[in-house]
């Protein structure tokens, strides 16, 4: 794509952000009755619903049963019409196997499974459109939705992704930048103690970059939690008035 | 037929029209709850180099020495001496088993039980062990969230606007008409089918409509809760008391009624 410089000199991205500035996160806890616990975010233009059912019986084979901890079983699925042009399939291929199963990485490492031995939890995410970023805001939504379900969890996960263009690393990438090619990096990260959850690149970057790119990440992860912080605790405010003291 | 269609509008946060802020202590996992060690941790909670740290969004309860987090909505947790509504999925299949138990009760029957005992992995085992307990006749079951229903002594109300309800710890609640006399011989294993009249079935639908409101609002769920709202919903068609405008009035003058009740 000549001609579509993604960073200017000035220091400005495509649609005007700074090199390291996240989109605008606006979320929604509790959007299903039905289900023990769901969730909807939207960052910039990618729009993300998570559903939580759990902790239940295991379905299926008895046999799965892990006699100490929870199983957690997540599925990704992109809806037909999330993407430029319609999707084929929205889940079972493999991209949406392989993301279902990093997100089961990423929240077997936060949630406290010890606590539900023999069960199961189930963790459904939904791309409803899909502008770069799809992992990180399946996280922060599964997150959201988690809480809302009142698994107990070590901390919030919070994700975001990054990229590395012209010596600067930019956070947060949009389906623009993404389809530029250059490398780009996906970080879950639990805030409190500054653990990784998961971190997944499939590029290659140098070494020497790497560091810069890992930072750019950990402070737009800290950045998005900060949002979702925010947002959970309206949440709990307003519920516990309700209930009564 | 008659159908009602309403456009979507804003939803209003609830706190704003009740004007006040909450006074807990609201916590969100990863938060710190305290430094100090000499705490012992309850639900909710988690042990991190030195600090006790929150495991699920909720309110800080302290209790003494012993420190939990009630999460808004969990799912249930049994305690000894709970009671419990539910519908029998799967029976042990053993020959003893056979003999004893298929006589009285089935798979697929709605029984109410006390909880015996809580294993390690979190498996409760249930007992009948009283004439109170056993299968549930004709009546209508309310589900809702177990953190809405308030532990009292007892779970088993007869309300005197004519029906009988049980507050089921895990969330079931199964409102059915007032036993005529008391059948101590039977017990619970024989359920009770004759016709019921218009007139219960009637205060069962408005209470059933009632109990959905108050936990819409998210209100607890108590005989005293539940008769205040019977009271307050009487003045409106029973079909009505689901509209959201007319919900919201009810669970108001409920909510007023109980403050009253206890200032």
């Amino acid at each position: 794509m000549a001609g579509l410089e993604l960073l200017s000199d000035q220091g400005y991205r495509v649609d005007g952000r700074r090199a390291g500035e996240l989109r605008k996160i606006q979320a929604r806890m509790g959007v299903f009755a039905q289900a023990d616990g769901s969730a909807y975010i939207e960052q910039g233009n990618t729009k993300a619903l998570a559903v939580v059912y759990g902790p239940h019986e295991i379905r299926g084979s008895r046999a799965r049963a892990l006699p100490d901890r929870a199983l957690v079983n997540c599925q990704y699925s992109s809806a037909t019409f999330s993407t430029g042009e319609r999707k084929r399939r929205p889940h079972g291929d493999r991209k949406s196997c392989e993301m279902g199963l990093q997100l089961r990485q990423t929240f077997e490492a936060a949630i406290l499974t010890q606590l539900h031995p023999r069960s199961q939890i189930d963790i459904y995410v939904q791309v409803l459109q899909a502008d770069g970023g799809t992992y990180a805001a399946c996280v922060n939504a599964a997150t959201l939705a988690v809480l809302d379900a009142g698994i107990p969890m070590r901390d919030f996960v919070c994700a975001c992704s990054a990229g590395f263009v012209d010596g600067t690393a930019l956070a947060d990438l949009s389906h623009v930048e993404e389809a530029a090619g250059g490398p780009q990096l996906a970080l879950a990260l639990l805030p409190a103690s500054g653990q990784i959850a998961l971190l997944e690149m499939d590029a290659r970057l140098h070494e020497d970059h790497l560091e810069q790119v890992l930072e750019a990440a950990a402070r737009a992860a800290r950045d998005a939690h900060t949002v979702l912080d925010r947002v959970v605790r309206q949440h709990v405010q307003e519920a516990s008035v309700l209930l009564g003291d | 037929m008659a159908v009602e269609m309403r456009l979507p509008v804003a939803r209003k946060p609830l706190s704003e029209t009740l004007g006040r802020e909450s006074k807990k202590h609201l916590v969100v996992p990863g938060d710190t709850i305290t430094t100090d060690t000499g705490f012992m941790r309850g639900h909710g909670t988690y042990m991190g180099e030195e600090k006790l740290i929150a495991s699920v969004a909720g309110s800080v309860e302290r209790v003494n020495k012993l420190i939990c987090v009630k999460a808004l909505k969990t799912r249930y947790n049994g305690e000894v001496g709970d009671i419990v509504v539910g519908r029998i999925t799967e029976r042990r299949r053993s020959a003893e088993d056979e003999l004893a138990m298929r006589g009285f009760l089935q798979e697929g029957d709605l029984i109410s039980a006390e909880v015996q005992a809580v294993f390690s992995d979190g498996a409760i085992s249930l007992h009948t062990r009283s004439l109170k307990y056993g299968k549930l006749g004709q009546g209508v079951l309310v589900q809702v969230s177990p953190s809405l229903v308030k532990r009292q002594k007892t779970h088993f109300h007869d309300l005197p606007c004519g029906a009988s309800v049980i507050l089921g710890n895990n969330g079931f609640i199964w409102v059915y008409p007032t036993p005529e006399h008391k059948e101590d011989d039977a017990g619970g294993f024989i359920a009770n089918l004759e016709p019921v009249s218009l007139g219960d079935r009637e205060v069962i639908s408005r209470l059933r409509n009632c109990i959905v409101s108050l936990a819409t609002q998210r209100m607890m769920l108590y005989d005293t809760s539940i008769l205040y709202c019977y009271e307050a919903s009487l003045q409106h068609q029973i079909k009505d008391i689901l509209k959201p405008e007319i919900m919201e009035e009810i669970v108001m003058e409920t909510r007023q009624r109980l403050l009253e009740q206890e200032g």
